[in-house]
């Protein structure tokens, strides 16, 4: 019996490194592809930091996964929805952030990350079918 | 359709109470568990922001972890409703998405 | 109702497996199905059977084993993350050359697409974690 498609909600809270729940959470998105469903990541609070740019992991000896997010677009994956509020609490802008686009049939170079208010953000999380959170 | 937001960290430790109630939408549901309970307990310097957010959504705080905790339901600020995991499981069947704010 | 249940916290240290164990045990009791219960991140150390917990704690993996057997749950290990934390099945271990394995009754090791399933085939999907 084919299932409606539902829309899941990657909710991304969290500094990486600190703690493993980006990379882990990245991974997750990544295997998800492959089930055809309305997929979208949130990054709010820390989170936000997931995308900044230049991170540079070597002094950490930790693996340097942030180029793992431009490649989203191949898997389908092209809504990162990033919160506004939380990127100005932490004294970041958008020029912080990771170049990440995705292609369609029509247009290429499209970018991925769409900049949201807390208000938009409250509204994309009750539109959808299922949230993880991690 | 709501959503059930529960909140496991004391608003004392992190900041997820505070970013979840920033995101709540009228109707919604907001469930306090395991150390997030600490945060309703009135008079504490929290109870004043939950009950703000007590009159657009409903909110919980999970008996059992109240109990662990040394809280009578009494404690709780007026706004807050104690469930069992009875009552957590209903609310979660009742609202139509479950968001954990970790 | 069916209810999906992700676990990302390992025993003892938080109380996430707690608490979704008791959220488990009361959707059950009320009739409702537990599609299934995904351990993720550090979660997956509560599928291991070698812990020795004190005799007057709760034995978490225990509870869970239990719980999986008394309502035939289908419990499942995230592979990535098992590996990472060294919980191994039998055929892991020998597909990995170790030298011992230690999965616990009731759970299984599979891929993160069982989390995915587990969205899509539930009507609800309850997170338990940090």
């Amino acid at each position: 019996m084919a299932q409606a498609q539902k829309k899941f909600l990657y909710v991304n809270r969290k500094a990486p490194h600190g703690s493993i729940y980006a990379l882990e959470s990245l991974e997750v998105v990544l295997i998800g592809a492959a089930f055809e469903q309305a997929v979208s990541l949130a990054f709010l609070d820390d989170g936000v930091f997931q995308l900044a740019r230049g991170q540079n992991t070597k002094g950490i000896g930790a693996k340097n996964f942030s180029g793992t997010y431009r490649a989203l677009g191949d898997y389908d994956v092209r809504d990162l929805y990033v919160e506004r509020e939380s990127l100005e609490e932490r004294g970041l802008s958008t020029d912080d952030l990771l170049e990440i686009t995705h292609d369609t049939d029509d247009e290429e170079d499209i970018p991925s990350i769409k900049i949201v208010s807390r208000a938009e953000m409250a509204d994309i999380m009750a539109s959808q079918d299922v949230i993880l959170s991690f | 359709m709501s959503t059930l937001h529960t909140v496991n960290k004391s608003p004392f430790e992190r900041n997820s109470l505070s970013s979840c109630l920033g995101h709540c939408k009228p109707g919604d549901a907001v469930l306090l568990i395991e150390d997030a309970v600490v945060g309703a307990r009135k008079g504490g310097s929290f109870a004043g922001r939950l009950a703000e957010a007590g009159k657009q959504c409903s909110m919980y705080a999970l008996g059992p972890d109240l109990a662990a905790r040394g809280l009578k339901p009494e404690d709780m600020d007026a706004c807050v409703q104690v469930v069992d995991y009875g009552g957590f499981v209903d609310l979660a069947a009742e609202h139509a998405r479950t968001q954990a704010w970790l | 109702m069916k209810f999906g249940i992700v676990v990302n916290e390992g025993p003892y240290t938080h109380q996430a497996s707690d608490t979704a164990y008791q959220f488990a045990k009361a959707a059950l009791d009320k009739g409702h199905e537990v599609v299934r219960v995904f351990f993720y991140h550090d979660g997956v150390n509560n599928a291991t059977r070698l812990t020795v917990p004190p005799q007057d704690e709760r034995n978490v993996q225990r509870n869970w084993s239990e719980l999986g057997a008394k309502h035939n749950l289908d419990m499942v290990v995230c592979i990535a993350a098992a590996q990472r934390r060294g919980i191994l099945d039998e055929n892991e271990a020998k597909r990995q050359g170790k030298d011992a394995n230690n999965i616990a009754p009731g759970f299984r090791i599979s891929g993160l697409g069982q989390l995915i399933e587990a969205g899509i085939l539930a009507d609800r999907l309850v997170v338990f974690g940090d």
